[in-house]
């Protein structure tokens, strides 16, 4: 078996064994509750109190106090949206874009579902990105929320969140954004922006899984999700997960120490890679907006083939990627992000996710170059689609059931 | 990643009969709407004796779909056509070792394919009736095309019903609420059309499930008017008071029969009759049960036809078992023989 190739960090990536180290007091003699009275409460809360400077850091927010500590998140996005709702009674309306993660799409039409919201799901183009006019027109007096993702998970297409913030407010809405995908990848300069809600989870940025946080904007009206103790200053019940506290602090600090190792060589990786395989592989292209979006994510649809076959091949190969194919998917649907992006589906099917981090090196690109022809040309060999390179597909059409 | 066996992963990394097949008569192109797979057979056969002798495919699609296809090809090579077309799409899993439920619509297209490659062979134009909804019940693979034919066909308005005609939340029954929801769709549907009286819908949240799990167990094991005892009883053998009626017609026993003290020649007569009550269930699936011996509480029996390799073949022991404790009121345990 040659050295795994680990290509899917937008899926989870390795907890840092820096991290590891800073979190495993927290499970012996460091067992103290933040919040009691006593010595062995005092030194944990020390701790939790840096590892949210370290995150706010991170964030560029204005005040330490602005993270609220959460499980991950699909809790900091579901808190994120019913509080903005509660808080603004007279509000009804929500604002957000078609190509959102689950845990932001699946609680709106629950919502829409149950409490009869009005959700508008603005559109993308083909490179994914958002229609900003359509966007300008769903704005009103009656949007309590807006929720855009930073950076798709998908594609890494960024959107331009701080511009969306300032129209969200022109119209007195709330603005969230999910930026599951983005913190630890792309600088972030929270204070300067309008946004008010921001979602982050720790094991994207080589924190442990099982923690993320939730920005929120001094000033802003919040309603907690769970009901109970005091902590997080009433805006999280619940005894605080110090060792996954402790774990995100750290993996914030080192993604700041390492954000330009992450711009720079991390995207020339990706880069390489990408050119790499336009090159050898005929019919394939990269999917979303090759100008603005996350340096590590490249995801390429190879035409005709199916993506489920492709990975299993990959991981044959010792290669870990990702595919928006319906069926790597427990539900069978294929990718809503590349079907709001109209990618033919014998295209949207072969499209395979490759997202790097900072563990990554050239040997990793070399391997996936080495295999990634021999894998297509079997594939296609066995496609009823496929023609050869440059021809249009065979006259194919089979009775759907 | 998806739980495939072995013989899937032999059969999609290294397929037999890959390729385009040149001197086809016989070409079936069928796809699954569910996932957007498609996959193209095509047949060399023998003109005068039916036989199918080249067999080749390709197929867009996951890796369960190129394996079900290949394994499809092995099947059918040699087999006349008739022979071919009674191969149903649980002979494709069941030759690979089973699916996943969410992927045994790959191993319906190997079965759809072949139907359409011998519609082409006898120039006619094959038509689909198949449809496929969304996956309802995990532990059964049950989608909502079929819970949606089995409450048409025979006027389900009951979750129960759902169950039993389509196995559709036998198992952990997280698939409750989606049992409930389709149904109550249907049923609705239904009563638009003039199918059904209103009053006789399932309105969803009017059946508790906790009280269906309870229920549907000594239900089940009884279909016929047999005094019950809970199971607990029934294995310490306490004298049951009342007659036991078996079958169609009610054999009455001479004596209050304590269940220990059944004759063997009784208690043999009595597991035979309850396997005949519970053989159409099994038939319906394309499956058999045989009583093969008894020795004292030990039954042995024989699974056939569909039963067979089947994934489900320990819960359908599980269940024949549970029906004979529950007839006989003996703690008896059912083994299966090859």
């Amino acid at each position: 078996m040659p050295t795994p190739v680990y290509l899917d960090n937008n899926a989870t990536t390795r907890c840092d064994p820096a991290v590891v180290e800073a979190m495993l007091p927290y499970f012996t003699e460091q067992f103290g509750n933040p919040s009691s009275m006593h010595a062995f409460g005092a030194s944990v809360g020390g701790a939790v109190k840096q590892a949210r400077a370290g995150l706010a850091a991170l964030l560029g927010a204005e005040h330490d106090h602005e993270i609220v500590f959460t499980s991950g998140g699909t809790e900091s996005d579901n808190t994120a949206i019913l509080s903005a709702l509660e808080a603004a009674p007279d509000r009804d309306e929500i604002v957000t874009s078609a190509v959102e993660h689950p845990a932001v799409l699946a609680l709106l039409s629950h919502l829409e579902k149950t409490r009869g919201i009005r959700v508008h799901v603005i559109p993308v183009d083909g490179q994914g990105l958002l229609d900003l006019e359509a966007y300008r027109a769903a704005l009103s007096q009656k949007t309590a929320v807006v929720s855009i993702m930073w950076a798709n998970n998908e594609t890494g297409t960024i959107f331009p969140v701080a511009e969306l913030a300032e129209m969200a407010k022109a119209v007195g809405a709330v603005f969230h954004t999910d930026a599951v995908q983005a913190v630890g990848k792309i600088p972030i300069d929270l204070k300067s922006t309008a946004i008010d809600l921001l979602s982050l989870s720790g094991h994207k940025l080589h924190g442990p899984k099982g923690i993320g946080a939730l920005y929120v904007r001094r000033g802003s009206r919040f309603r907690s999700l769970l009901k109970g103790g005091h902590q997080e200053r009433g805006r999280r019940a619940g005894t605080e997960n110090t060792p996954g506290i402790v774990g995100l602090g750290k993996a914030a600090e080192l993604a700041l120490l390492h954000m330009d190792d992450e711009v720079t060589r991390v995207a020339a990786l990706r880069d390489r890679l990408e050119k790499g395989l336009l090159q050898r592989i005929p019919n394939c292209f990269v999917t979303g907006n090759p100008r603005e979006r996350l340096p590590n994510t490249a995801n390429i649809a190879f035409e005709f083939i199916e993506g489920e076959g492709i990975l299993l091949l990959l991981n044959r190969a010792g290669i870990a990627a990702s595919s928006g194919s319906a069926c790597t998917s427990g539900s069978l649907e294929p990718s809503h992000v590349l079907r709001a992006m109209k990618i033919p589906y014998t295209a949207a099917h072969g499209a395979i996710r490759f997202s790097f981090s900072r563990d990554n090196t050239d040997a990793d690109v070399d391997r996936v170059l080495e295999v990634m022809p021999g894998i297509a040309e079997k594939l296609r060999a066995l496609s009823p689609f496929w023609k050869g390179a440059g021809e249009a597909p065979a006259a194919f059409a089979p009775v759907y059931a | 990643m998806w739980d495939y066996t072995d013989k899937v992963k032999d059969y999609f990394f290294d397929p037999v009969n890959a390729g385009v097949l040149e001197t086809a008569n016989a070409v079936g192109e069928v796809g699954a709407i569910a996932c957007g797979d498609a996959l193209k057979l095509m047949l060399r056969i023998d003109p005068e004796t039916e036989v199918i002798e080249a067999a080749k495919f390709q197929t867009f699609g996951c890796g369960s779909a190129i394996a079900s296809s290949s394994a499809l090809t092995e099947l059918i090579l040699g087999k006349t056509i008739r022979e071919a077309l009674s191969i149903s799409n649980q002979d494709i899993a069941d030759f690979l070792g089973g699916l996943p439920p969410e992927k045994m619509h790959c191993s319906v297209m190997g079965w759809e394919a072949l139907q359409a490659a011998v519609a082409n062979f006898r120039g006619e134009t094959w038509n689909d009736d198949h449809v496929e909804g969304e996956l309802v019940c995990k532990c059964f693979g049950v989608d909502a095309g079929q819970i949606e034919r089995a409450v048409r066909a025979n006027r389900l308005t009951r979750v129960e019903e759902v169950t039993n005609y389509t196995k559709a939340g036998g198992g952990c029954l997280t698939c409750f609420e989606k049992i409930e929801a389709v149904l109550a769709e249907i049923n609705a549907a239904m009563v638009a059309e003039g199918l059904l009286a209103a009053a006789e819908a399932y309105r969803v949240g009017s059946v508790d499930p906790k009280s269906l799990k309870q229920k549907a167990r000594p239900k089940a094991a009884a279909p016929q008017p047999i005094e019950l005892k809970p199971v607990s009883e029934i294995v310490v053998a306490k004298p049951a008071p009342a007659p036991i009626a078996v079958g169609g017609d009610v054999a009455v026993l001479e004596k209050p029969v304590a269940a220990t003290r059944m004759t063997t020649v009784q208690k043999i007569r009595l597991i035979e009759a309850t396997l005949d009550e519970i053989r159409p269930f099994l038939k319906r699936d394309g499956g058999d049960c045989e009583l093969v011996d008894v020795d004292g509480n030990t039954v042995v029996v024989e699974l056939t036809g569909a039963c067979v390799g089947c994934q489900m073949a320990s819960l359908t022991v599980g269940g024949v078992q549970e029906k004979l404790i529950a007839a006989t009121g003996l703690p008896l345990r059912v083994i299966p023989v090859k």
